[in-house]
């Protein structure tokens, strides 16, 4: 069988986020890339997945972007996918055009089982896993925090307000990974080694006109400082009165 | 806490493949998840952690320079020191763990060993399945093997090995023993292994440093070896040095690794230390400790990065890790106690690495040469004149 994995790579979370000088996007410099971590829940399913089905099945790693991607599908065939495709893309594309290009190139590789992250730490969308599902018509199950592959059939649990709940469907079918899917193994030394003999297959990603546009970017405003009403129940009703009048909250 | 990004002044990142990198990267993460959250715990308690040796072999860090074919990564050898430093940023103890399984037991049963030897221990080295330790040291003879008193006797279906080495890293957890013995008067290499009678390894107990790892006395009671498990291609003390040299390089790069900790908690605390009416960093007396530190680590990495490459070229004199583990090794204690000197009372706490990192230091100066060996070994090969004795 053929598995692929959508993986995007994002800002480290520990990095200071700057806005570039078009007021539309960020600014690079000094930014470190990392797997977005869903994508990493997402690359273990599918190789566990594939471990345990055996035979000659193959884990495909795709991305859309630029070269600076190529790092981030690196560490995923690191990890043990088998082949990597970078779908190159020069402009800006939103949600949709991403899934498109994704779309395109899981068709054209003939995968059964999509994995992708649950969501993507950067822009925060959410939906490319569901939109590739649309665009190719196969089953969608999200969100997902435990997976099971009988044969055609499968068995998704995932996370719902307050509990979860258990879904059957059955291939092909795309599953976004939640945390707590699996725990991501390391790249192991040999792992890395390996990869370096591993092909990154380069095309363009498919054209495809945006449906949203940015705008404009800014950062939260700062945090303004605290104010200290008073230490004791005299300060209480001033405190109702800035609750209901000047941050309107009650 | 912030994570941690490395310490990296002279763009020395740019140096290293992508291979490289990326190696380092994967064994900084594990140290980050693994190492960093039990080590204090681990310390305190004067326990090794020994739950993180099938971790570790998982990542492939086990002999990780030797070939596929025995399970082995086959990586270069500054991705090989990279590997060290990130492990000896968690802690000397857990590195020295590593170093012993890779350059003084993996290392001598590769390059000494016979094919039925190697096929046989090499794998199960590399998977942690075994672990191993080395014998050299005896109570009498530290800085002098030459002069062991171990023996091995030749009799008829074996060897009969007798005497006693100390301060032996992993011995009470070991496997097998690559334990140096003198046959007829010269130094061989043999490999015991455990519950064979009369040998018996207790833990020594007591220890200010590296605490979380397991150092032991091996003893050897009339001990009787297979003929098999004598190390057919050692033929004098040079072998067992030549093991060392390995371990030595390895830790070259290691407390580089104990050195960026220091560093990078000193300057974070320095920043947010508040004494007087500034932040301690804001101090000309501390910059100039941060400034020394940062200036030590930046030669230790170039230093290293040289050995390294030229290591992999086959160019390396042992001279020249003599020199790295030298100078390392003091740099690393020196900016240890500094860090420590920089948190005030707070830099005695296991609520921060550094004094552990202080202590552990200290061993790693005396083991594998002293700083004065390393000294004497330099001196002669520069001067002519062997000022050993
Ligand atoms: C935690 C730990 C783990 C160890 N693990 C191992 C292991 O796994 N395997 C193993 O074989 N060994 C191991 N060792 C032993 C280590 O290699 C020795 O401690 C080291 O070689 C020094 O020997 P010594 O302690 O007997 O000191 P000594 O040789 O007695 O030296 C004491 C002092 O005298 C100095 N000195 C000695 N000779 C001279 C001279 N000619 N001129 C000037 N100064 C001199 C030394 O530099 C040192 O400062 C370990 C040690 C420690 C502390
Ligand atoms: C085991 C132990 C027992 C103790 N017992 C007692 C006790 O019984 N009673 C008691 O009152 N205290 C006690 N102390 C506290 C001790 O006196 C303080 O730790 C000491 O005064 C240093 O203060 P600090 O730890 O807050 O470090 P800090 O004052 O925060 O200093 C941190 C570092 O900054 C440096 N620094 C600070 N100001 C400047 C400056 N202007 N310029 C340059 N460098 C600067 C310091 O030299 C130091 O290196 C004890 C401490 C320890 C470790």
């Amino acid at each position: 069988m053929k598995i692929a994995v959508c993986i995007s790579q994002v800002p480290d979370t520990a990095t200071r986020i700057k806005i570039g000088s078009d007021h539309k996007s960020i600014d690079p410099n000094g930014v470190t890339y990392i797997i977005n971590p869903y994508d990493e829940f997402a690359i273990e399913e599918a190789l566990k997945t594939k471990e345990k089905i055996g035979g000659d099945s193959i884990v495909y790693v795709i991305s859309v972007g630029d070269d600076s991607v190529k790092e981030t599908l690196r560490k995923a065939l690191a990890m043990g996918a088998d082949e990597a495709v970078l779908l190159k893309s020069s402009s800006a594309k939103d949600s949709i055009g991403i899934a498109k290009a994704l779309a395109e190139e899981i068709k054209s590789l003939g995968c059964e089982l999509v994995f992708c992250g649950k969501q993507s730490v950067d822009y925060d969308s959410g939906i490319t896993g569901q939109l590739i599902a649309e665009m190719l018509d196969y089953n969608c199950v999200s969100v997902v925090v435990d997976f099971k592959l009988e044969g055609n059939k499968i068995t998704a649990e995932r996370e719902i307000e307050g509990g979860r709940e258990v879904v059957e469907t059955e291939l092909p079918a795309v599953i976004t990974a939640q945390k707590g899917l699996n725990e991501p193994r390391y790249a192991s030394l040999k792992g890395i080694m390996a990869a370096k003999k591993k092909i990154i297959a380069e095309k363009p990603a498919v054209d495809s006109s945006s449906f949203t546009e940015i705008l404009d970017m800014h950062l939260p405003p700062s945090k303004q400082p605290g104010r200290i009403l008073g230490t004791d129940k005299s300060a209480v009703p001033e405190l109702v009165r800035l609750l209901r009048e000047e941050a309107k909250v009650i | 806490m912030k994570k941690f990004s490395g310490v990296d002044y002279f763009n020395i990142e740019t140096l290293y493949t992508d291979e490289e990198r990326m190696i380092r990267d994967t064994v900084r993460e594990f140290v980050e998840n693994e190492i960093i959250p039990i080590i204090e715990e681990y310390n305190r308690k004067s326990e090794f952690p020994v739950h993180l040796v099938s971790k570790m072999a998982e990542l492939g860090l086990f002999g990780p320079t030797l070939p596929s074919k025995y399970g082995c990564a086959e990586l270069n050898n500054v991705a090989y020191g990279l590997i060290m430093q990130e492990l000896e940023r968690g802690d000397s103890g857990i590195r020295s763990f590593a170093s012993v399984q890779s350059a003084l037991v993996m290392y001598p049963i590769f390059t000494f060993g016979s094919e039925e030897q190697k096929d046989f221990w090499l794998p199960k080295l590399a998977t942690g399945e075994k672990i191993g330790c080395f014998g050299l040291t005896e109570p009498d003879y530290g800085s002098n093997p030459g002069g062991m008193i171990t023996r091995a006797e030749k009799v008829e279906d074996g060897y009969l090995l007798n005497g006693a080495k100390m301060w032996i890293t992993n011995g009470t957890i070991a496997d097998v023993a690559v334990v140096w013995a003198k046959l007829d008067g010269v130094v061989r290499g043999f490999l015991v292994e455990k519950n064979t009678k009369g040998f018996t390894a207790p833990e020594m107990k007591g220890k200010h440093s590296l605490k979380a790892s397991v150092t032991s006395e091996l003893i050897f009671d009339n001990v009787l070896i297979p003929e098999s498990n004598l190390l057919p291609k050692t033929e004098g003390l040079k072998n067992a040095l030549m093991c060392l040299n390995q371990a030595r390089y390895g830790i070259a790069w290691g407390v580089v690794g104990a050195m960026m900790a220091c560093y990078d908690t000193a300057l974070n605390y320095a920043k947010s230390r508040v004494q007087f009416s500034k932040p301690i960093a804001a101090y000309q007396l501390t910059q100039e400790k941060l400034v020394y530190m940062l200036t030590e680590i930046t030669k230790a990495q170039l230093l290293n990065l040289q050995l390294g490459r030229l290591k992999d070229k086959g160019l390396l004199k042992f001279t020249q890790v003599s020199m790295a583990k030298r100078n390392n090794c003091e740099k690393a204690l020196e900016i240890a106690r500094m860090s420590r000197e920089i948190l005030g009372a707070n830099g005695i706490l296991d609520e921060y690495p550094v004094m552990r990192h202080s202590a552990n230091l200290e061993s790693v100066k005396t083991y594998e040469g002293t700083h004065e060996m390393h000294t004497l070994i330099i001196g002669e090969d520069i001067t002519g004149f062997p000022a050993f004795d």
